[in-house]
């Protein structure tokens, strides 16, 4: 066989293909199947967020936010906020607080659902867990939907607190979904977990050793599967976090697998935060005022917290005028995908899709 | 056969067809006869084929819609029920594309390519007692030398396509069904072992004469016709030639309208001819335990070849798909030994059986039993050995209640700068 002349070719998986996640483009070099090389091309989803901000006053970019993310709207609002709130020198009020923090962990229990199911999708499971994820992130979304009339790109958290209270009906179907929700993880985790198959497809593949996951500035449930104990609602507690118990996952291999359970994992943990927080929470008022055309002083400020797909930070600074002098953004998914040639090559064409997937991507956010 | 039953009889549907016959034999030319024959027969066979292709996507579609927690298709006429048609008429109506660097021909002939073995294999099957439309002596060989027909075509699909998505899937088809036809063809020389006979419906009169389902004594062979039948499909489990998340629809990307239909159609009438093949050869065929007396043969039949589609379905909704390398290492280091050592054992049952003429009564249950528990263990050491390497890592994350943070980063020291 050793006459039989060979060469690489090139496949371009996206920016329109099915497991991209978006428009993403990886050029791929193969050899048969194997990966000997992958080029990334982001940019197909570029909407000039950061420049637009600049023109726009700090409640008006609110909305620009829900957008980057959209799988996560919720915390990308608090980011903001958060960071408009430091610059101006104000705390939003307790019960707001706790709000913020329901509505993040809501967030994140929709985000990991959609992220699994289309971590298995990737695998090839043929949309079933993908559905049985959507029946309890819909439930999810209906609370978000009575709290504020948006579903995905929320627009609730303000500067200064939220913008409205929760009403009456919220806490009794939140406390019915915080009831069923254990069961449904394990549910998914005996789908998922125990499955040989995808054993077989995700443990050892897409390595990524907790050294490189911090040269790579890896954040959130990536960095975490790597076995760095990393978590800004620990590290760094933002909103009422320092007053939950909860536990932060974190795996052993690095694998696309153990992407998967220390996503599961914080699912349960997430449930647990929740049912704290709504046992907690105090009466009162969820907003201060702040004026349309706020002026902050100027001067620089930064704001991070632990959205679903890791850390996401805004950075902004003011001149003192009604809009940022420049808004910009540290976005988990865009940094996330560093290592991605790293943990691609050398595998086959069908670990490259669910390496890619287990990343758990949003394009809005990667581009933005 | 004695006296013919009535025409109107439905307990074997070939009745009237057979009257018909015998009455243009009678005052007609002999070539006519063939000719009716073959032309009602083949009529029969392609409107089963047909039909059971636009049932099957409708309760495939349904059955799916089920398992995944929604509903499924259920607007177009009662249950959805005219929901295949709509889909029919929809893709003749599409405009058939043809991208510019094709093969042109290799890429308009692959559809018919395919579709014809499909049809083809529905011939040999022992609907009932004497409704087999051929009954031939090697009916096991034609049914495996025709479904692997298929491989053909898919080559020829993706090799005209020009498309690089399309060329994998056709390398990923011709490996895999290579590999897996020969612990297919093992599997099922352990039923012809000890059946003695190669016809499809000799294998049936077979189990009906002993009282027992070949299965019990083949399951071993059973378990593996099953998985390399599944294969064979290209259904979910094992999917590489389609592989949706990866090769975007495999080696069907460039065709539209109804050259896409036929490719669409042909897999559900191979899960047919599969779940057809396991009925008859596993399952007693039209024979139900003396039920067959009065419930047409053909009943019994369909039913079970649609108890087996459920279970294709059952598995395509529940499994995520195997990556090539271990699709292949799972045929030849895991099927194709187990099949040979079935081979084995059931030769040395069928000598023993035949040398000392042991009556059956007391053979087939010993048999029985010896190949179950042989089954089992190997299927379950070859399983607990395949699954060690997972066994080492928990399969759960590890919970850290506090971390360790480093203190405040203090501004960038003279010496760094």
């Amino acid at each position: 066989m050793a006459d039989v002349h060979s060469e690489p070719f090139v496949i371009n998986l996206g920016p329109q293909h099915p497991s991209t996640h978006g428009v993403f483009r990886m050029r791929l070099t193969l050899d048969g199947e194997r990966v000997l090389d992958m080029d990334m091309t982001v940019g197909y989803l570029h909407r000039s967020t950061e420049k637009l901000a600049e023109e726009r006053t700090y409640i008006q970019n609110i909305p620009f936010t829900d957008r980057m993310d959209y799988l996560s709207a919720m915390t990308n609002n608090l980011a903001y906020c958060l960071a408009a709130e430091k610059l101006l020198g104000i705390e939003a009020p307790e019960r707001a607080q706790y709000l913020r923090v329901i509505m993040s962990e809501l967030q994140r229990l929709a985000n990991h659902a959609m992220a699994i199911g289309a971590f298995a999708n990737d695998c090839g499971a043929w949309q079933t867990p993908l559905m049985y994820m959507f029946r309890e992130r819909e439930k999810i979304l209906d609370l978000f939907e009575m709290t504020c009339g948006a579903r995905l790109t929320t627009n609730y958290v303000r500067i200064g607190g939220v913008s409205f209270d929760v009403p009456p009906e919220f806490v009794p179907a939140m406390t019915a979904l915080l009831a069923e929700m254990p069961r449904r993880i394990e549910e998914y985790a005996s789908l998922l977990t125990e499955n040989e198959i995808l054993l077989a497809r995700a443990r050892d593949v897409g390595v990524l050793s907790a050294a490189d996951a911090i040269d790579c500035a890896v954040s959130g449930p990536m960095l975490r599967a790597s076995g760095v104990a990393w978590d800004l609602r620990k590290a760094e507690p933002y909103c009422v976090y320092d007053r939950m118990d909860f536990d932060i996952p974190i795996g052993v291999n690095g694998d696309c697998y153990d992407r998967m359970v220390v996503r599961l994992e914080e699912m349960r943990q997430s449930v647990r935060i929740l049912e704290q927080a709504l046992a907690q929470m105090p009466q009162g008022p969820v907003k201060i005022n702040v004026p349309l055309a706020v002026r902050p002083p100027v001067g620089e400020a930064y704001a991070r917290v632990e959205s679903p797909k890791g850390e996401l930070g805004f950075y902004l600074v003011s001149d003192g005028g009604p809009t940022p002098y420049r808004f910009k953004i540290r976005s988990p998914s865009y940094i996330n995908l560093t290592p991605l040639k790293q943990m691609m090559v050398g595998h086959n064409v069908a670990d490259a899709v669910i390496i890619l997937g287990s990343i758990d991507i949003v394009l809005g956010e990667v581009d933005r | 056969m004695t006296l013919l039953a009535a025409w109107y009889d439905i307990r074997d549907l070939s009745n009237a067809v057979t009257h018909l016959l015998e009455w243009v034999g009678d005052w007609g030319p002999s070539w006519l006869v063939y000719v009716l024959s073959a032309v009602i027969g083949g009529a029969a066979i392609f409107g089963f084929a047909a039909a059971g292709a636009l049932i099957n996507s409708w309760i495939e579609r349904r059955a799916i819609g089920r398992f995944q927690a929604r509903l499924g298709p259920n607007r177009v006429g009662p249950f959805g029920l005219l929901q295949p048609f709509a889909d029919v008429l929809k893709l003749m109506l599409k405009e058939p594309l043809f991208p510019r660097l094709l093969e042109r021909w290799l890429f308009v002939l692959a559809p018919i390519v395919v579709f014809i073995p499909a049809v083809m294999v529905f011939g040999v099957f022992p609907f009932g007692p004497g409704m087999t439309f051929v009954d031939l002596n090697v009916g096991v060989v034609y049914v495996l030398a025709i479904s692997s027909l298929g491989v053909i075509a898919v080559f020829m699909a993706g090799w005209s396509s020009a498309n690089k998505f399309s060329l994998i899937s056709a390398m990923r088809v011709v490996a895999m069904l290579v590999s897996y036809e020969v612990p297919m063809v093992l599997a099922l020389l352990g039923v012809v072992v000890f059946a003695g006979t190669m016809s499809l419906s000799g294998i049936v009169v077979w189990q009906q004469q002993y009282h027992v389902w070949i299965i019990v004594l083949q399951p071993l062979a059973a378990a593996i016709y099953l998985i390399a039948g599944t294969t064979e499909l290209n259904r979910t489990p094992t999917d590489i030639a389609e592989a949706e998340s990866e090769l975007v629809a495999g080696y069907h990307t460039e065709y539209s309208g109804m050259r896409f239909a036929l490719f669409y159609a042909v897999e559900l009438v191979n899960a047919l001819a599969v779940s057809a093949v396991a009925a008859s050869l596993f399952l007693g065929g039209w024979w139900l335990f003396g039920l067959d007396r009065w419930l047409p043969g053909w009943l019994i039949f369909i039913g079970k070849v649609y108890a087996v589609y459920g279970l294709l379905i059952w598995l395509r909704g529940t499994l995520p798909r195997l990556r090539i390398d271990q699709l292949l290492a799972f045929a030849w280091k895991f099927l194709l030994p187990l099949a040979m050592a079935n081979v084995i054992v059931t030769a040395f049952e069928v000598v023993i059986w035949v040398e000392y003429d042991l009556s059956a009564g007391v053979v087939l249950p010993l048999f029985a039993i010896v190949n179950v528990a042989l089954a089992a263990v190997l299927i379950g050491g070859w399983a607990k050995l395949m699954s060690y390497r997972f066994e080492r890592l928990p399969k759960r994350a590890l919970l850290v209640h506090d971390i360790a943070v480093p203190a405040t980063s203090t501004p960038m020291s003279t010496e760094q700068v």
